[in-house]
């Protein structure tokens, strides 16, 4: 088969120097180049699917762990302004101010913008009320005056709704003559907000050690790759491959495992929302609400479908900064 | 085309692979490189390829001094370099095509132009019927063939090879040595490394001799 060098008739076009291929040609084979190292990086992954589907579960989970929490923290603090559009105040009247002048406090707070509803209560009404709710009629008949005061019960136009505002409209009607005193129902609401804020600066801590750890799963994978695949980088090193060549496929492999390890995750949280869902479901319908779960949103979406690719090719960069460095033909 | 002017090489642990090596290889010239195992042959193509700096003294390939080329620059002087190893180097995850072209992807060549040059560097080395095999499946020789069609398929200025015929029988390293002597006739200048003083002989090349790190003079 082999046959001999045949010296008297050199085939060998043209001279010696080297050829290099003209800057438009090169332009689009280096955007050829990028899709063949995409495309070949994701058939290596696919070459071997229960080691990559392993390593993506594994990125998958650590990533849907916070963004299941997100969900759940996003549907509570909606929850919360929910509640806080019902906010009502309170202002007991004092007992010195007659039926007539509460009926006029009434009025003239009514002008007031800040106000979307108002209501008086007489002294009378409010036992009326008192009794037909609270169950005590008997125990009140035993009393020999009516203790309960009149009130005026505020609900305040949704622009007025904060909790700062709140409490300048307490300080308001807590000046006026004959106001002796104001409650807010809002407090549990304010705690709610705390809980909340707890909740998510809990979630953003879970969130970074973990990112962490996609971190390190990638890097550690890519590592092994690149030890796979030494004896190629060092022959690409010696026929003049740049840095960023010898780069190139690893990034574009952490890459694919960002990308497949964000679906994953969404997938997986959109499952355990699914399944908490009819939970959920019960619980609201015990409390006569209307409210429907939240899923993952266009926006949170992309956002972890970012994180996950953004930490995939991170991964992959420090592995690659801190292995490629060592591998030198020799 | 390769000038070393007064060079010494001194690996960390304080041996002196070459010392005071200073001879020119002309544009288009072919020569050999000999001397025993251990000599420096390796070392000295090692400095050209930069695998390897100077501890002393100046090496040029070309108008350029790699003493003072920029660690980003190398690729693109090994572009210029073709080498053939003794062990070839060739990867076994991928056809003999694949193996070849690898040179031309990285200096960013089309396809098209990838495959036509491809066949033309394998038809030099006559194996043209191989590029779809696995090079695991070849000869030791034809695998030799092919690490030097990997090597001049980017038609470098310049053609290094150690010991390429370091495993192969009479024959078959007369037969490779005629291929390195032929591409040196289309104007590559060659340096080749071996021992195989047989065979040298037998060749109308300057013969470069190492005595333990030495220019001996010829």
């Amino acid at each position: 088969m082999r046959s001999s060098p045949q010296q008297d008739k050199p085939k060998a076009r043209g001279s010696a120097s080297t050829q290099q291929p003209d800057l438009k040609d090169r332009g689009g084979s280096y955007l050829n180049h990028h899709f063949e190292t995409a495309k070949v990086s994701w058939q290596r992954l696919m070459a071997t699917p229960l080691a990559t589907l392993m390593t993506l579960m594994m990125i998958a989970i650590a990533l849907s762990l916070p963004g299941v929490l997100y969900v759940g923290l996003q549907n509570v603090e909606q929850l919360g302004q929910r509640w806080q559009g019902s906010a009502q105040l309170s202002v007991f009247l004092a007992d010195a101010l007659s039926e007539a002048e509460g009926r006029d406090l009434a009025q003239q707070l009514s002008d007031n913008s800040q106000f979307s509803q108002l209501s008086y209560l007489s002294k009378d009404e409010a036992l009326a009320e008192f009794k037909a709710y609270a169950g005590f009629g008997n125990a009140l008949e035993l009393l020999k005056e009516n203790p309960l005061p009149a009130v005026i019960l505020i609900t305040p136009s949704t622009d007025y709704l904060l909790s700062d505002d709140l409490s300048n409209l307490t300080q308001q009607l807590l000046s006026l003559d004959g106001v002796d005193d104001v409650r807010v129902d809002m407090d549990w609401v304010q705690r709610l907000q705390a809980m909340v804020t707890l909740g998510q600066r809990t979630v953003l801590l879970l969130g970074l050690l973990l990112a962490l750890g996609v971190v390190l799963v990638v890097g550690n994978t890519i590592r092994l790759e690149i030890q796979n695949r030494r004896d190629e980088i060092i022959v690409v090193k010696l026929v003049g491959g740049t840095d960023s060549f010898v780069r190139r496929p690893f990034l574009y492999t952490g890459f694919w495992y960002g990308i497949g390890a964000g679906l994953v995750a969404w997938l997986l949280v959109q499952l355990s929302l699914w399944y908490l869902g009819t939970v959920v479901d019960r619980l609201i319908q015990l409390y006569h609400s209307e409210f429907q779960l939240q899923g993952l949103g266009l926006g949170a979406t992309l956002l972890l479908m970012l994180i996950a690719v953004t930490l995939g090719s991170g991964g992959a960069w420090l592995a690659v900064l801190r292995h490629l460095r060592a591998i030198e033909p020799r | 085309m390769i000038r070393f002017d007064n060079v010494s090489m001194r690996y960390p642990g304080g041996h002196e692979a070459l010392s005071r090596v200073s001879f020119s290889l002309e544009r288009g010239e072919m020569a050999f490189l000999t001397g025993h195992s251990g000599a420096g042959k390796s070392t000295l193509l090692k400095l050209i390829m930069l695998m390897e700096r100077a501890s002393q003294g100046q090496v040029f390939v070309g108008d350029q001094n790699l003493n003072r080329m920029a660690v980003d620059q190398i690729p693109f002087l090994r572009r210029k370099i073709g080498v053939v190893f003794q062990n070839h180097q060739l990867l076994f995850d991928r056809s003999v095509f694949d193996n070849i072209a690898l040179p031309l992807q990285i200096s960013g060549y089309e396809k098209s132009s990838i495959g036509r040059r491809v066949r033309a560097a394998l038809d030099k080395v006559g194996l043209l019927n191989k590029e779809k095999l696995n090079p695991i499946l070849l000869s030791t020789g034809e695998q030799q063939r092919i690490g030097l069609a990997r090597a001049i398929v980017n038609k470098p200025q310049v053609l290094l090879a150690d010991e390429p015929t370091g495993n192969l029988d009479p024959q078959l390293s007369a037969e490779v040595m005629g291929l390195f002597h032929q591409f040196n006739q289309v104007g590559v200048t060659v340096l080749v490394a071996s021992h195989d003083l047989d065979l040298i002989s037998r060749m109308p090349h300057r013969c470069l001799t190492l005595q333990q790190g030495r220019l001996a003079d010829a």
